[in-house]
């Protein structure tokens, strides 16, 4: 199988401080993977990293088939690219309706000439309607994001990440605040994503974790502590010790 | 009556022989009788000459009431007297040898000699030498410093003549100075003045360079061919390289070797005059608004003689060949100029490392005050992160406090005294008010409070003005601190600027303290690091948000005391330092005094270093240091000292 | 995004038809072609309102739309004055010259007329030559291209050094102030070739229309100004209405997440920044004309901070909000520090407007600020009923520049 992202040997640290600590991952084209592991793990700073946000100090970021090294790349070119980022707390621009937050997220050029020259067509406000039902905002499209519920936020969001059309997903805690049916479609959105694209799942919810399905990567102290299937790594003394507890 | 004569005659040479023994400075007036008489500019040197050089002690008496007009001749019997007017038409005459009164005379008896004034400064110089060997030593010291201010040949033997007697080692020191000047000025042999050269290179005063300045004085001239090797060229002057070729020329004219050039306006004139029916030398009037058809037109009038004829070019080229122009020292000897060109070069090498110092001295001053305008906001906007546009009104506050302090308390020290906890205390009040009132509602909002508080700033200001009227008010510093540290001729640092050094350091002391030493500090820290961790800790936020607002107010107000003591008290002194205190907070790293002290530190010198490449222009000092800063921040955004990692925020 | 447009579209409908109908009215009142209601120099003061209404959208559209408080728009706004400046007093001088040297015996040469120019303009800051920068000033053209070319250039560079270092929020709100700053004292030179604190004056007199009456002429700004008011918020509306729209509002709430949806946040930046310079540059290349007079101190850092009042006061964030509030507070300024307003007698003091209304002034607007976000557009939605969701006391992005809760809407 080929990689899709090959992180190897990144280390970085604040202040002396190390967040991640000779981190190596990688994960193919179309695979799911979740990461978990205690807060203060690394987790989000190994998002930050992918994604451009945070430089490392040393260490190889290296991105599709033509190798490309992501560091050094801004956040919007990381994106482009084709990496999408869900981020904990729900972010959607909550001045603009439904409907512009998701066309604003809709796979098209993003250069300033194009989207001032840029009116929808047909096309693309089908794909936005399309979107929106299965994220189950339908009716919601003209209503300004900001006066949605927590849960309908954390879909938009989905729905926008979807609909920029990334090669993986990052996704930072998507169950976070929901109830146990809006947990259900959500597992049922990211593992059909998954069959198309890289996903990778941020989760403290054991639960959700086992419904995925997947893979799973433990992070402690900024590296990997233990890789497998869920059922290998909760069996593993360390990682019992250092997250789950007995 | 023939024996008789001849009696007295002997008899009066007896006594005056018998004078010549006991009397011996009037026998040398005696002797010199009818030159004194003569009173001449011309034939009076050796009088003065013979009296001074007699060694008697009594010859600066005799010069002095010579050179008073003090000096009279008893006609009866030609001898020479000081004659005090006694009353009416008598005068008390007194006897130069024995320094007694010899009783007095009729003035139809006496003569009073009038030196002009070119006789007085000659006897004046031969004073010196003795005005430079008085006893008394505020004597001494009047004659040296009229020798400085008026140097001349004539008084260096003089000069040197009174060193070895010399017992007071300041006038010594200054005496032996003095002398060395002298000889670089004035000594005839040239070994001993370029030793004294060498010996004055290097020294600052500005005496030395006024000495040594007026010997490479030069003269411009011109010469047929090239300047005779006999004198002393500073430089051989290239037309068109090191001089105009349009001066040179003219300096030929001068020199009535060339014809003179015809200018523009000449040509201008010359056509206008020769106008006739509308065409002037056959070329028609309105063409010839092209250069080149006047100076056809110019040529054809020339041609027919009506106008004098225009050197061309060819001709200006040739006659420049044919001649040299050269500045000539004054000073005939190469050996001279030549060691005073070095030791010029010497003194300039000195003087650029002293007057580096002094720039040094400067800058660390402007940061002085750049760090106090700036230190209130390093609290505010720097620990806080409230922008507080109204900041500099806080400072304009402090100052127009001090003010008013001063208009109860009349005495200049116990008022500023007074002034600093007022306006402290005054400016925490308004800061205080303006945090409840205003910005407690934007804390995370700072473009808001940005905006918020520069309404409050323009109100205050409009307010200052309504109530203190446009015009400056002066806030005035005690005496003491009054003059400057002078440590040489070129560095000197003001008293005002080491008190405002001071204060800057005190307030660093103090936020050091509070920030680190005290609860209030530490409370503060906490709640800008995390502010709901803090309250739920048990920390009042709207108590520490409050005075620590307050605090940074009351330093602004502090600064606003010492700002309004060099600078003018206006309703806008406020707004002329704002904008920099920003930029010195932002420069230096927000949150970190010490980045703020750099940032002063910064932008002090930068601004010192930049009017020293163009003193005369401040304005553009001030345009190229923002420049800088602007060009500064996008290499570092955070600043010279930044905090790094998560925390430091995204 | 339809329904965006047409919500604007009302609003722009209304807009323009008040200004056409203003334009009209003050035409038909006016003394150079009207029935002479209206003074010339009202005239002049209207039409110099319709331009700082332009600058005020340019500034909208950099703060309201896209968050980035600059304080250097009316920097921008002062050298477009100064470009046009620069020609209109380099032909007027021109014009005087030439008809000055025409009755010489000797025609002038060209270079003549030249020095002689050069010596009217700059005799005040005692020089007699032309500074390098007004190689262009005897073109009408190429200063007209220079109203926007040098704004917007500096504003690029300015722009293109800020943004790529992600200077954001407060911070770039200062570096913008310093520029103003700089520039102003830069002017402030004599040296400078722009005739130091002189600034550039006579341009009322339009070269070659010396027998056209400042009455007519001062008509003429204002249809100018009133049809670059109408072009500039028409451009406005059509580049905040579509996804362009979208994304600046994004910037402006949440710069980060826009930049994880691919759009290069930097460039946008840029071209707002840029452009709106280049409009700024437009208003003031009209506004001086009719104020006769430029010099430095227009462009202290302060007239900046202004118009950022102007447009806090009518309400951010909706362009007719800004043109309201660069109209109304620059209108009553003028009443009130104009002598006009009546003083208010309190018995031992008098309230001298002259002296007071600066009080007024910073005191509304922080009452403004602290009270009511939305300005004076917010009465429009209190007609409209419109009211803000209460979010609990959360702004609706997490940027400095993100709407207020009180700001935002349904």
């Amino acid at each position: 199988m080929s990689t899709l992202l090959e992180v190897s040997d990144v280390t970085v640290s604040f202040d002396g401080f190390r967040a991640i600590n000779n981190l190596s991952f990688h994960i193919g084209p179309a695979e799911m993977r979740a990461i978990i592991g205690p807060n203060g793990a690394g987790k989000t700073t190994f998002m930050d990293i992918v994604t451009g946000k945070t430089k490392p100090d040393k260490g190889r970021v290296i991105w599709g088939a033509r190798r490309l090294s992501l560091l050094g790349l801004s956040e919007a070119r990381i994106a482009r690219e084709g990496i999408g980022r869900k981020f904990q707390k729900p972010t959607v621009f909550e001045d603009q309706s439904v409907q512009e937050n998701l066309l604003m997220a809709l796979k098209n050029r993003r250069g300033p000439l194009s989207v001032l020259f840029y009116r929808p067509m047909a096309a693309h406000l089908a794909r936005v309607a399309a979107l929106a039902e299965e994220i189950g905002l339908a009716d919601q499209l003209q209503r300004k994001a900001g006066e949605l519920s927590h849960g309908q936020k954390q879909w938009l969001e989905i729905g926008m990440l979807l609909a920029q059309e990334p090669k993986l997903l990052l996704v930072d805690e998507p169950a976070a605040g929901m109830t146990p049916a809006e947990r259900e479609h959500t597992t049922n959105i990211l593992v059909e994503a998954a069959k198309t694209r890289a996903v990778v799942v941020v989760e403290h919810d054991m639960e959700f974790v086992r419904r995925l399905g997947c893979k799973v990567t433990v992070l402690h102290e900024g590296s990997v502590l233990a890789e497998g299937s869920l059922d290998h790594v909760t069996a593993d003394k360390e990682v019992i010790d250092v997250y789950l507890g007995r | 009556m023939k024996h008789l004569l001849i009696a007295a005659l002997a008899l009066a040479m007896t006594s005056s022989l018998a004078r010549a023994q006991e009397a011996p400075i009037q026998a040398i007036l005696q002797a010199q009788s009818a030159l004194i008489m003569e009173n001449s500019r011309r034939t009076i040197a050796p009088v003065i000459a013979a009296v001074s050089g007699s060694g008697l002690p009594q010859a600066q008496d005799v010069l002095q009431a010579w050179q008073g007009k003090k000096l009279w001749q008893r006609t009866t019997d030609g001898l020479f007297f000081r004659a005090e007017k006694a009353d009416g038409a008598t005068y008390n005459l007194y006897d130069f040898d024995t320094r007694d009164a010899s009783g007095s005379a009729p003035v139809s008896d006496l003569e009073q000699i009038k030196p002009n004034s070119g006789i007085r400064a000659l006897i004046g110089s031969a004073l010196v030498q003795f005005q430079l060997q008085d006893a008394d030593p505020k004597r001494r010291l009047a004659a040296l410093t009229s020798v400085q201010r008026n140097p001349s040949a004539d008084v260096l033997e003089p000069l040197r003549g009174s060193i070895a007697a010399e017992n007071d080692p300041m006038i010594r020191a200054m005496k032996v100075r003095a002398e060395r000047l002298l000889t670089i000025a004035y000594d005839a042999d040239e070994a001993a003045r370029i030793k004294a050269i060498s010996e004055m290179s290097g020294d600052l005063g500005v005496d030395v360079r006024a000495t040594l300045n007026p010997l490479l004085v030069t003269r411009r001239a011109v010469f047929v061919g090239a300047p005779p090797a006999t004198l002393n060229i500073a430089e051989i002057l290239e037309p068109g390289t090191s001089i105009e070729v349009t001066k040179a020329y003219d300096m030929l004219v001068e020199a009535d070797l060339a014809p003179p050039r015809v200018t523009e306006a000449q040509v201008r004139s010359a056509l206008a005059e020769n106008a006739e029916g509308g065409r002037v030398g056959g070329i028609p009037i309105r063409q010839l608004d092209d250069p080149d058809m006047r100076l056809r037109a110019y040529a054809a009038l020339a041609a027919a003689g009506s106008v004098p004829p225009a050197p061309g070019a060819a001709q200006i080229a040739q006659a420049l060949k044919a001649h040299s122009i050269a500045d000539i020292y004054l000073e005939p000897s190469r050996i001279v100029t030549d060691a005073v060109s070095e030791a010029l070069g010497t003194i300039a090498l000195t003087v650029g490392l002293n007057q580096t110092i002094d720039l040094v001295l400067d800058g660390l001053s402007l940061t002085s005050i750049y760090f106090l305008a700036a230190i209130g906001l390093a609290i505010t906007f720097g620990v806080m992160g409230v922008i507080n546009m109204a900041h500099g009104e806080f400072i304009m506050m402090g100052a127009y406090t001090g003010y008013v302090v001063q208009q109860i308390i009349p005495n200049h020290t116990a008022s500023i005294l007074v002034a600093i906890p007022v306006a402290f205390a005054v400016t925490f009040a308004a800061g205080v008010v303006m945090e409840r009132l205003v910005i407690r509602w934007l804390y995370n909002r700072p473009l808001e409070t940005l905006l918020a508080t520069f309404g409050v700033s323009i109100a205050l200001q409009q307010l200052a003005k309504n109530i203190f009227g446009t015009q400056a008010r002066p806030l005035t510093s005690p005496a003491w601190l009054d003059g400057a540290l002078v440590i040489n001729d070129v560095v000197a640092i003001s008293f005002i600027r080491i008190a405002i050094f001071v204060l800057a350091v005190f307030f660093l002391g103090v936020y050091l303290f509070i920030m680190r030493r005290t609860r209030l500090g530490l409370e503060t820290r906490a709640v800008t690091q995390n502010p709901r961790m803090a309250s739920s800790m048990g920390i009042n936020l709207n108590k520490v948000n409050m005075l620590t607002f307050g605090l940074g107010s009351g330093i602004a107000g502090v600064a606003g005391v010492a700002i309004g003591l060099f600078a003018k008290v206006t309703s806008e002194l406020g707004s002329d330092y704002i904008v920099q205190s920003f930029m010195t907070v932002v420069v230096g790293g927000v949150g970190n005094i010490w980045g703020t002290l750099a940032g002063a530190a910064m932008i002090g010198f930068l601004q010192k270093g930049i009017e020293w490449f163009n003193p005369s222009n401040t304005l553009a000092a001030q345009t190229f240091m923002i420049v800088f800063i602007i060009i500064f921040i996008q290499f570092r955004p955070r600043g010279i000292i930044a905090l790094k990692g998560r925390a430091a925020g995204d | 995004m339809q329904s965006a447009f047409q919500k604007r579209g009302a609003s722009t409908v209304i807009f323009l038809t008040l200004l056409v109908a203003f334009t009209l009215l003050v035409t038909v009142l006016s003394e150079g072609m009207g029935i002479g209601v209206i003074s010339t120099s009202f005239v002049k003061t209207l039409g110099k309102t319709l331009c700082l209404a332009l600058v005020a959208i340019s500034m909208d559209l950099v703060w309201g739309y896209a968050g980035i408080l600059s304080l250097g728009h009316f920097a921008f706004f002062g050298l477009g004055g100064y470009m046009i400046g620069m020609w209109l007093m380099y032909e007027r001088t021109r014009e005087i010259v030439v008809s000055s040297l025409a009755d010489a015996p000797i025609p002038p040469t060209a270079q003549e007329v030249s020095d002689a120019i050069a010596n009217q303009i700059f005799g005040v800051v005692g020089s007699a030559d032309f500074p390098l920068i007004w190689v262009f000033a005897d073109s009408l053209l190429a200063q007209l291209m220079l109203v926007v070319l040098v704004p917007g250039v500096l504003a690029g560079v300015f722009g293109w050094l800020a943004f790529r270092s992600r200077v954001a929020g407060v911070y770039l709100s200062i570096l913008t102030q310093a520029m103003t700053l700089a520039l102003s004292l830069y002017l402030f030179q004599n040296d400078n070739g722009l005739r130091g604190n002189n600034g550039l004056s006579g341009l009322q007199n339009l070269p070659g229309l010396a027998e056209v009456s400042q009455a007519l002429v001062s008509v003429w700004f204002l249809w100018g100004a009133a049809l670059a008011l109408g072009l500039g918020y028409l451009l406005a509306v059509w580049v905040v209405s579509g996804k362009f729209g979208s994304v600046l509002r994004g910037i402006r709430d949440d710069e980060a997440r826009v930049r994880f949806l691919g759009y290069p946040v930097e460039t946008y930046k840029l071209v707002l920044f840029t452009g709106t310079a280049c409009m700024a540059g437009i208003a003031g290349a009209l506004y001086y004309p009719q104020a006769g007079i430029i010099n430095p101190a227009e462009m202290a850092p302060i007239a900046s901070i202004y118009l950022a009042v102007w447009v806090a006061i009518g309400g951010r964030g909706r362009l007719y909000g800004a043109v309201i509030g660069a109209a109304f507070v620059s209108l009553v300024s003028s009443w009130f520090t104009g002598g006009q307003a009546p003083n208010v007698p309190l018995g031992v003091y008098t309230i001298k407007w002259v002296d007071w209304w600066l009080v007024v002034l910073g005191l509304s607007f922080v009452l403004v600020t602290l009270f009511a976000p939305k300005g004076i557009g917010g009465l429009f939605d209190l007609l409209e009923r419109r009211t803000a969701p209460d979010r609990h006391g959360a702004d609706l992005g997490p940027d400095q520049g993100a709407l207020r809760e009180k700001e935002a809407s349904e």
